[in-house]
């Protein structure tokens, strides 16, 4: 399968998707630039995290118009994979490609750490490779990842589930102390109703090598590949 | 020829009060004269001003950093560049510097500090490097004062909202508090980058002819004088009305600079480039062609502006942020601006770089400005201030000179014979009087007879001290993963990254200590380079080479003046003990609030290799039975300790006004028995005592990551301090080791080769309960609650 990790201007975390991919997976993977809509053939598009375009407006409101997401746009309908994470999740969001929305985490400041998750479902293209009420570790590292749907699409996505990760404590329950930017249901990562767009705000990416704090991440890029 | 520059229409007229308003005395307003043969235009005075700052010119400062040591094995830069560089090994190089931008952060938090980390982060670019790490140490007043808590979130707000947005992970640094600061706070930011040997940029303009490029944001009005008035002056009472000197960060834009820049210096075409930072497009394009001996004609009608009708006065001081001025190889410009295009920076020519050595600008094809370069570089002013003793030293020598303006004169054929100037002594008589350090002054109010706290209690009030208690609330706003490469992030005794495409570490920390160097500016500053050398070394790596902000008071202050002296001597000392050259540095002078100076902080950064990344040490326990022990290298004392801040020493102090004695040679034998003790893979964990003594350190050594451990140990007694104290007392000398019993013999064998004795004192246990003695018995959950606790109990959010 090939990978494309997408760069708009102020994209951080697209080396390091490249980086996880190619040197620690080795799997073929081409960076896609945001002017240009071709995919080269990838099959499954990372957006990565990042500021793209400085996210001075709402976040991902400008990378949605961007010639790429267009293709990617395509790509979802056609039933290929699309991963947001960050970044890219709230790009995806802005796009319509993924219910809900991201806004600012509850104490208003950008929180840099690793938390505990709990998969809530685990038969997806995403999750295959985890075990449901599995516990895995991702850092975060967001400004704005508090998770907000009106309520009866936050009732529907969770009826589908549609909700794959939660923020929970150490030992998988729920409280808001678990729950380090306030999302609504702890909610840190869903799919489309597809089944095959996914945004995430925890970074697999960066943890895929024991020596840099975990390899919990190579679940979820190692589910993708199940599939493929 | 004789074009001579004119002043426009709606110029003020230049006149020697208007020079003094624009910090230069009438000495050097004369200087200017007999350099031009006539009187500056307004936009040359302008120059000169921010050129001739302290700021920019280091004319206090330069004669004495010439006493550093520079050169060492491995050192790939001469001083003067942007940043210094060191050879790491496989072929790579670590490029990093360290720099203040203090006063703005008192004014405008949030953007001081942010533009802070975006300049230091653009001169490690304009080596040709590619950031790959932020360190800041941050100096604050006491908490209680609400608007110390809103600079506190202003700063790290700012250091976040900038790093994390341009993608250069924070990966450490220091945060302390002390009331010495309450009215001068200190942001010094460091930036590490990574280069391939053989591939730095220059900053030198080497070709004539050149087309110079200006890349980035449009210029605008923010930040004019900010190197001259804001960071070249004194505070008084009406600071905030300076807010309109500090400049604004865009991130966004930085980023795009960064990849655009190191693009572009890929295709080869670009001779040269530097940021434009203090002082803007004045001082980089006169700096980048004086390195060459060159000189520079820029057309200002050319550079990109936010607002129409700027003056050429506002033009070419502008600090507007991220800009950057390259200097292409004549005839391939367009494969430059391609670069930039193609990452949607603008970019354009404006302007060549020329034989004749002088700053020439135009707007409208009249020539605005025409100055000898060297006169702008390296023929700026230079002081020789008086240096004097505060009269509580004493014994030190003092080294009374009268000050002497010694600048390079203009060469006789520029300038006739009549006008040479002679000049003469500055004013000695006109500074205001000595201020003797009083202790009082550097730190916190001191209950003298308060009685003495039981040990727990004085080890509970260690932890809940912002200055030794987590900085999770600060650093968990920063983004210190970002480029997967932090192996050991914040709250570590130094950070560590791995150097991707090789086996390689790179340990980096960042070290003050202002309270030894109020005591003793001198063994104080040895202190510091220590401390930041053995920090290296508890992670296992080997110190490669120095970095230092030095932060001071007005230097007109004989007494200021004698105390940065013995700051750079004590530097010196050290870093030629050691055995570390200083590749990099930067002074931050006039960090005083109506009178009142700053306790002497030189900040002392240190970068370290280790060979393979695989075999660092970090600062906390790892499994129960392991052997807890110390080495000790020097005395320890209760002087500028966290309890003598805290509690004050009582009548009965014995010893404890002395600052603990460090032998740096010994320090060097520590060190290399610390990198060895790690390369054999013998450590389980290695954490430096510092703030808050032994006790401090062992609590500290149960918090780690995952789990909670504890310890038990018996009270080892240092220099007859006496049991209680030895648990509180600081010095520059004393690192906690842990490791398998089984290695215990090895590990002796490591120190007591080199002399030094490695002291077993207990042992890790799995009960996370910290027992010392019979004087301490304590949970380690409720220690680490009150650790934990303590930032965010004052700064008021409690998530």
């Amino acid at each position: 399968m090939r990978w494309g990790v997408v760069t708009f201007p102020g994209s951080l975390d697209d080396r390091d998707v490249l980086y996880a991919l190619r040197e620690v997976m080795g799997q073929d993977a081409v960076s896609l630039w945001h002017k240009d809509e071709r995919l080269y053939g990838a099959e499954c598009v990372v957006l990565p995290g990042g500021f793209s375009y400085g996210d001075y407006l709402r976040c991902g409101a400008l990378a949605r118009f961007a010639p790429i997401m267009n293709s990617v746009a395509r790509l979802a309908a056609e039933g290929g994979v699309v991963l947001g994470i960050c970044n890219g999740f709230q790009v995806l969001c802005e796009a319509r490609l993924l219910p809900g929305a991201l806004t600012r985490n509850r104490s208003l400041s950008f929180i840099c750490e690793r938390v505990t998750l709990r998969v809530e479902n685990a038969s997806t293209p995403l999750t295959r490779l985890l075990s449901p009420g599995e516990l895995i570790r991702l850092p975060i590292k967001h400004g704005e990842g508090l998770y907000v749907a009106p309520e009866q699409e936050l009732r529907r996505i969770e009826e589908r589930g549609q909700v794959l990760l939660r923020y929970v404590d150490a030992d998988g329950g729920l409280s808001a102390q678990a729950n380090p930017n306030g999302s609504m249901n702890a909610i840190a990562a869903v799919a489309n109703e597809s089944f095959n767009v996914f945004g995430l705000m925890p970074h697999p990416e960066h943890a895929v090598e024991a020596c840099l704090g975990g390899t919990h991440g190579l679940k979820l890029f190692g589910s993708l590949l199940q599939g493929a | 020829m004789a074009e001579i520059p004119l002043g426009l229409g709606g110029d003020p007229d230049v006149t020697p009060e208007l020079a003094r308003d624009h910090g230069l005395v009438a000495d050097e307003y004369r200087l200017i004269e007999r350099w031009l043969g006539r009187r500056p235009t307004f936009t040359e005075l302008g120059v000169f001003s921010v050129m001739w700052s302290e700021h920019c010119s280091y004319k206090s400062s330069r004669r004495h950093l010439r006493m550093l040591p520079s050169r060492g094995a491995g050192v790939a830069t001469a001083p003067g560049e942007n940043a210094g560089a060191v050879a790491i090994g496989d072929g790579y190089l670590a490029v990093f510097k360290l720099e203040s931008h203090n006063h703005p952060s008192y004014v405008e938090p949030y953007q001081g500090a942010a533009t802070g980390v975006g300049g230091i982060i653009r001169d490690v670019l304009a080596m040709g490097a590619r950031p790959v790490a932020s360190l800041n140490s941050l100096r604050f007043g006491v908490l209680d004062d609400p608007r110390m808590a809103y600079l506190v979130r202003g700063v790290v707000g700012g250091i976040g909202g900038y790093g994390n947005c341009v993608g250069v992970p924070t990966v450490g640094g220091e945060v302390g508090f002390d009331p010495a600061y309450n009215k001068n706070i200190l942001v010094n930011a460091f930036c590490l980058g990574l280069a391939r040997e053989g591939e730095l940029a220059s900053a030198a303009a080497r070709v004539v002819d050149a087309p110079v490029i200006y890349a980035g944001s449009a210029t605008g009005r923010d930040g004019i004088h900010g190197a001259s008035l804001l960071a070249s002056a004194e505070f008084g009472a009406g600071s905030e009305s300076k807010r309109p000197t500090v400049q604004v960060g865009d991130p966004f834009a930085e980023k795009l600079l960064i990849e655009a820049c190191l693009e572009a210096l890929q295709t080869g075409a670009v001779a040269a480039l530097q940021d434009m930072g203090a002082a803007g497009l004045a001082s980089s394009s006169s700096e980048m062609a004086g390195r060459a001996g060159f000189g520079v004609e820029l057309d200002l009608d050319r550079v990109p502006l936010r607002e129409p009708g700027l003056s050429p006065y506002e033009i070419v001081l502008s600090e507007s942020q991220e800009r950057m001025l390259l200097v292409a190889y004549p005839g391939r410009e367009s494969e430059v601006l391609a670069v930039f295009e193609k990452w949607d920076v603008s970019a354009c020519v404006v302007g060549r770089i020329t034989r004749e050595a002088r700053w020439r600008t135009r707007l409208a094809g009249g020539l605005v400005a025409d100055i000898p370069v060297r006169a702008l570089t390296t023929d700026a002013p230079s002081y020789e201030r008086p240096v004097k003793p505060p009269a509580a030293a004493g014994a030190q020598s003092p080294r009374p000179k009268g000050a002497q303006l010694t600048s390079a004169q203009p060469a006789a054929a520029e300038q006739p014979a009549s006008t040479r100037c002679e000049l003469t002594q500055f004013a000695a008589g006109s500074l205001e009087p000595a201020q003797p350090l009083s202790r009082r002054e550097v730190s916190a109010p001191l209950a003298s007879r308060r009685r003495r706290p039981a040990p727990t209690e004085a080890l509970r009030a260690m932890l809940d001290s912002p200055n030794i208690a987590s900085k999770r609330w600060v650093y968990r706003q920063y983004d210190y993963l970002v480029q997967s490469n932090t192996v050991l992030g914040p709250g570590s005794d130094a950070a560590l990254l791995r150097v991707k495409g090789t086996k390689r570490g790179l340990a980096l920390a960042v070290d003050s200590n202002p309270r030894a160097c109020a005591l003793d500016p001198y063994l104080g500053a040895i202190a510091t380079v220590c401390e930041a050398a053995r920090n290296v070394a508890c992670v296992g790596a080997r110190p490669l080479g120095i970095t230092d902000c030095l932060n001071y008071g007005n230097p007109e202050r004989p007494e200021i003046m004698w105390q940065f002296v013995r700051g750079v001597e004590g530097i010196r000392d050290a870093a030629l003990a050691l055995g570390i050259p200083v590749v990099s540095g930067n002074v931050s002078f006039y960090n005083e609030t109506e009178g009142q100076a700053i306790p002497p902080t030189p900040t002392v950064a240190i970068v370290g290799g280790l060979d393979d990344v695989g075999k660092r040490v970090s600062s906390f326990f790892k499994s129960p039975d392991d052997v807890i022990a110390f080495v000790k290298s020097g005395t320890l004392s209760l002087a500028a300790s966290e309890y003598e801040a805290l509690f004050g020493l009582g009548e009965e102090h014995g010893n404890g006004l002395k600052l603990a004695q460090i032998d740096p040679e010994l320090q060097k034998t520590l060190l290399e028995a610390l990198t060895q003790a790690a390369d054999r893979g013998l450590l389980s964990s290695a954490h430096d005592v510092s703030s808050g003594g032994l006790a401090t350190a062992l609590a500290e050594g149960c918090f780690g990551c995952e789990k909670l451990l504890g310890a038990e140990v018996t009270i080892p007694e240092f220099d007859g301090l006496g049991p209680e104290r030895s648990l509180f007392a600081e010095g520059t000398s004393l690192v906690v080791l842990s490791y398998a019993a089984a290695r215990r013999d090895e590990v002796g064998q490591i120190f007591a080769h080199r002399g030094l004795k490695l002291e077993a004192i207990g042992q890790v246990s799995g009960v996370p309960r910290l027992k010392i003695g019979s004087l301490i018995d304590e949970d380690c959950r409720a220690l680490l609650a009150i650790y934990e606790r303590a930032l965010p109990r004052r700064l008021g959010e409690g998530d």
